[in-house]
């Protein structure tokens, strides 16, 4: 009878979560009866449960109500239960962040903590560690110590953790404790001496001679703790790493000795290890092979995705060493673990010959829908790879990613084979028409316009080159009516890319375009009027620079000759010529395919190089109107490396002008330099017109001054000129210590190394990203033919990347 | 001002990085999650992972979404290793970084598993998992301490957490107040 009205409570009342209901100001109120005395130790360990449930199901708790609870809370270690009392430990680690003044129970831990009862004292050095901060820390240095060679384990491993958690707080005074940790780490328990070194190797780390001698030492007197060897492992190959060592060191004998520990996580750890080691020879990691290939089949599923994983990152550099393991491999395709599937497949891929590939590819598309789209991404990368190395294959392969394609997916999936097939089109003359025609299919019902748009780009640029482009109209234009803004827009452009290369199919392109214009979105009609008006035109030179190539002028510069534009009040209409080339390409780089990324870095279009210097030359009075920055060479360094000033040199050119910048340093203490300059006697007829001279050069703070130069305006073939330069300036002795310096000065001068200046000063890049169509515009009268003898070089094979 | 958080770790997101630092730092998270994919427990040790509590919380419904209906072991997601295991009606995981250790991590969810089935007496499922909340939150603790493993026997942690279960479930009333509903319901039958 009480049994089933216990049924119906549970199901009108607390369900099958007590917890569910919870609220956290009811919860709080009942906290009040911590206060009480006699303490029931059964209701405050239920209330205290209940508050640490809801702050680990993310409740709120105010500053107030938080200190409140733990204020309260510190009346239970008046209570001998032992579960209250270490749920008090949890509570006060719990709280530590969103209580204030929780250091009022140091004093109580600071008693469990060397008291009798060994059951508390590990959780209360915790506890006590978690709220210590760096002046309580000396104060509880004493017992630290005592604790971390203490003879129970649990206090020992205890304190030797919270150690290392303290080490971020304060590294001198946990560095003070090395000792007691060098002791622990001789102990029998398998968890304290993998505290210990681990503990040992952060408080050494830096010093490479100790972690040296730790290791020699231990890896003779040897470890029972499987952690504790998986942990010396990774320091050997840390080591190995650092010192470049090679492969015949003690360190290297011990992580191969480590293959044959009796407990499979140190022989995976080994295996792992040697893996992972740059140049290592197919002999070396034959051991760690054939141990990965028994994991293999180990009815255990961690094992064999360890191992198979592993033997996936040993086929990218030496897959002949992992050959002896396909058969292993095959077995494993049909693994329910897909994961395991697919790295098994992605691995055969590599080292399987190319008649193995169709089989696998069919293999994998039966399955690839119930993978992860990790994995799928994992399979794509598989993909790229083997298209390299396989040319012949890419139809099979595009056949499978246009299958992909279709198949649901997130966007960075999606993007994978977008790229993939992209870089297959770019490498593959011959897979272009099917690798379009798929790309095609794919943005009639492509909901990502990031993708949509780049593939419009794409064909675009490779569209009017095939044999017949028309096909490719259908679909961009289809885009056009169906499609959001952005799409639209990337659409008119590559329209116009077909009309302007194609004189067939210029007409239509004209009528198509004339109906964008009629187009909802301003970006759209403007391209479509703009492309129109170009097109209609008919002029190659215009196609080239409007339509084909994009801007190549660097954007945050072209943002300030506007600006500049519209403050001046002109009659002239606005000169792209006064803005400088970009040096460097504005299309984005092509990213690699990377598995989903959980920290996206922002992408911001940084100011380059040359606008930084535009924007210091403009602040100096004397070097306005010059017009435009054209080109800002690299530093040129006019005197050796360990003179006693240092110099460089800056060759900004513009129109008429150059300025040579110079960047001194003095390295000399006992000196002030002031009213600096660089004395300059040109050897052709270049005029010095002005000296900025930089006032003052204090010890090791690098001033800049300037010399204002005029080119030869008679014989524009003039442009080469050796200047022969000589640092003339007032020097002050001071005193080392203090750099006060002494009230009167003399002048001197010091001779530096020759400046050139040549062709390439008064050069600049440009980027031109359609380099066939500039060739063709510059059309025939400048061209000019002549016979080179190239003396060094025997044959071209090879030579053009 | 307190001490217990993880150190920034390289946070690798591809499965081909350098091999690991060494570190005792190896557990990035642990938790436990009912056959819906609510959280009954969670601890993340790692300060850069998944900060606030939506992104914890999001992270632990993909990840139960992925693995409740196999029944595999490991799986690989969001540039993490992750080991699980399932009982009932409730869901274990451990999650390390994709180049961690994997049988490390294993150690760690069977050991877990093994201390949680002796302190619950083999009933492993959300009942009783939920009466006993203590002896869990005292468990975890007592096996991974700020991300770093503290214990792997399970035996050594139960010593250790000393824990009675059943002595007294969260959701059962006491036998004084179970009498006293029985006497209100055969008040109320009896006046009908």
């Amino acid at each position: 009878m009480i049994k089933k009205f216990d049924k119906k409570d549970e199901e009108s009342g607390s369900g099958s979560n007590p917890f569910q209901h919870l609220e956290k100001s009811a919860v709080l109120q009942e906290a009040r009866i911590f206060n009480e005395t006699p303490i029931n130790p059964r209701r405050c360990l239920h209330i205290l449960t209940k508050i640490i449930y809801l702050l680990n199901q993310g409740e709120h708790f105010g500053t107030t109500e938080a200190t409140e609870a733990f204020f309260a809370m510190t009346r239970l270690f008046q209570s001998n239960d032992q579960t209250l009392r270490r749920m008090c430990y949890l509570t006060i680690k719990e709280m530590a962040n969103i209580s204030e003044d929780v250091i009022i129970v140091t004093s109580s831990l600071t008693k469990d903590m060397t008291g009798k009862e060994d059951v508390y004292r590990g959780p209360a050095i915790r506890a006590l560690c978690r709220i210590t901060d760096t002046t309580m820390l000396q104060a509880i240095e004493r017992y630290m110590k005592q604790a971390i060679v203490d003879k129970v384990p649990s206090v020992s491993s205890s304190a030797l953790v919270s150690s290392l958690h303290m080490v971020k707080m304060s590294f001198d005074v946990v560095k003070r404790w090395v000792n007691e940790a060098q002791e622990a780490a001789s102990s029998d328990n398998i968890m304290v001496q993998y505290h210990a070194l681990g503990l040992l190797y952060h408080l050494r780390k830096n010093d490479r001679l100790a972690v040296t001698k730790m290791l020699n030492k231990f890896t003779k007197s040897g470890l029972k703790s499987p952690f504790a060897y998986c942990m010396m492992i990774r320091i050997a190959s840390k080591l190995l790493e650092e010192t470049e060592g090679g492969h015949d060191s003690p360190l290297f004998d011990f992580i191969e000795s480590c293959l044959r520990n009796k407990h499979e996580m140190v022989v995976y750890e080994a295996a792992s290890a040697i893996v992972h080691m740059p140049n290592c020879t197919a002999r070396e990691l034959a051991p760690a092979v054939s141990v990965l290939q028994l994991f293999c089949s180990s009815p255990k599923a961690a094992l064999r995705y360890a191992a198979v994983r592993t033997l996936n990152k040993v086929a990218m550099k030496h897959p002949s060493a992992v050959t002896a393991c396909n058969l292993d491999l095959e077995n494993l395709i049909t693994d329910s673990n897909r994961s395991i599937a697919t790295l098994a497949i992605t691995t055969l891929l590599k080292t399987g010959s190319e008649s193995s590939v169709d089989r696998l590819m069919k293999q994998i598309s039966s399955f690839v829908s119930e993978i992860s789209d990790e994995f799928k991404v994992v399979v794509v990368q598989a993909i790229s790879a083997l298209c390299q190395k396989y040319p012949r294959k890419h139809s099979v392969m595009m056949n499978f990613l246009s299958n992909m394609l279709r198949d649901d997916g997130g966007f960075e999936y999606k993007r994978a084979i977008v790229d993939c097939i992209i870089s297959i089109i770019e490498e593959n003359p011959e897979s272009k028409e099917t690798g379009l025609a798929h790309l095609c299919e794919f943005i009639e019902d492509c909901e990502h316009t990031v993708l949509a748009t780049k593939i419009l780009h794409l064909l675009g640029k490779e569209g009017p080159r095939t044999p017949t482009p028309s096909k490719y109209i259908r679909f961009i234009f289809n885009r056009v009516v169906l499609e959001s803004e952005a799409v639209r827009a990337a659409a008119v452009s590559a329209l116009a890319k077909f009309g302007a290369q194609n004189d067939d199919l210029l007409p239509s392109v004209l009528v198509l375009m004339q109906r964008c214009m009629m187009d909802s979105d301003d970006e759209v009609r403007d391209r479509a009027t703009f492309y129109m008006n170009v097109l209609q035109q008919k002029q190659k030179a215009l196609n080239a620079a409007y339509i084909f190539n994009g801007l190549s002028v660097s954007v945050p510069g072209l943002e300030k000759s506007l600006h500049q534009y519209t403050l001046e009040p002109s009659e002239k209409p606005f000169d792209m010529k006064t803005v400088p080339l970009a040096t460097a390409p504005i299309t984005e780089q092509k990213t690699e395919i990377a598995p989903v990324a959980t920290s996206k870095l922002p992408e911001k279009l940084a100011p380059s190089r040359q606008d930084i210097y535009q924007e210091q030359l403009a602040a100096i009075p004397e070097f306005q109107g010059l017009g435009p920055l054209f080109k800002s060479s690299e530093p040129v360094q006019l005197t050796e490396a360990e003179t006693e000033y240092v110099v460089r040199c800056i060759k900004h050119t513009f129109a008429n002008h150059m300025i040579f910048q110079f960047d001194c340093t003095n390295t000399l203490n006992d000196q002030l330099l002031q009213r600096v300059l660089v004395q300059m006697e040109p050897s052709e007829a270049y005029e010095v017109l002005h000296y900025v001279p930089a006032p003052s050069l204090p010890y090791s703070q690098p001033g800049s001054c300037y010399s204002l130069v005029r080119l030869p305006e008679d014989d524009p073939t003039a442009v080469s000129c050796t200047f022969s330069c000589t640092m003339k300036y007032l020097v002050r002795d001071c005193d080392p210590n203090t750099g006060e310096p002494d009230d009167d000065g003399y002048d001197d001068e010091y001779v530096l190394e020759d400046l050139e200046v040549t062709v390439a000063d008064h050069i600049q890049k440009v980027l031109k990203p359609n380099f066939g169509a500039a060739w063709e515009e510059i059309g025939d009268e400048f061209e000019k033919e002549e016979t080179f003898a190239l003396a060094t070089v025997r044959t071209l094979d090879g030579k053009f990347a | 001002m307190t001490a217990q958080s993880c150190p920034r770790q390289h946070c690798a997101t591809t499965m081909d990085s350098a091999a690991l630092e060494p570190t005792l730092y190896t557990v990035k998270a642990i938790f436990i999650l009912d056959n819906d994919g609510n959280r009954l427990l969670s601890k993340y040790y790692d300060p850069d992972l998944y900060p606030s509590m939506k992104e914890q919380k999001n992270f632990e419904k993909n990840v139960f979404n992925k693995t409740h209906k196999a029944d595999n072991e490991i799986a690989f997601l969001e540039g993490m290793t992750i080991v699980y295991k399932s009982s009932i009606d409730l869901f274990f995981y451990v999650v390390g970084s994709a180049q961690e250790n994997e049988l490390m991590l294993m150690a760690v969810l069977n050991c877990l598993f093994e201390s949680l089935s002796q302190m619950l007496r083999k009933n492993v499922e959300k009942r009783t998992l939920l009466d006993n909340m203590d002896g869990v939150f005292l468990v975890v603790d007592e096996i991974i301490d700020g991300g770093v493993i503290l214990e792997s026997d399970p035996q050594q942690v139960i010593e250790k957490v000393n824990y009675r279960a059943d002595d007294n479930p969260l959701s059962e009333q006491s036998v004084a107040q179970v009498l006293q509903s029985a006497k209100e319901q055969i008040k109320w039958s009896i006046l009908k």
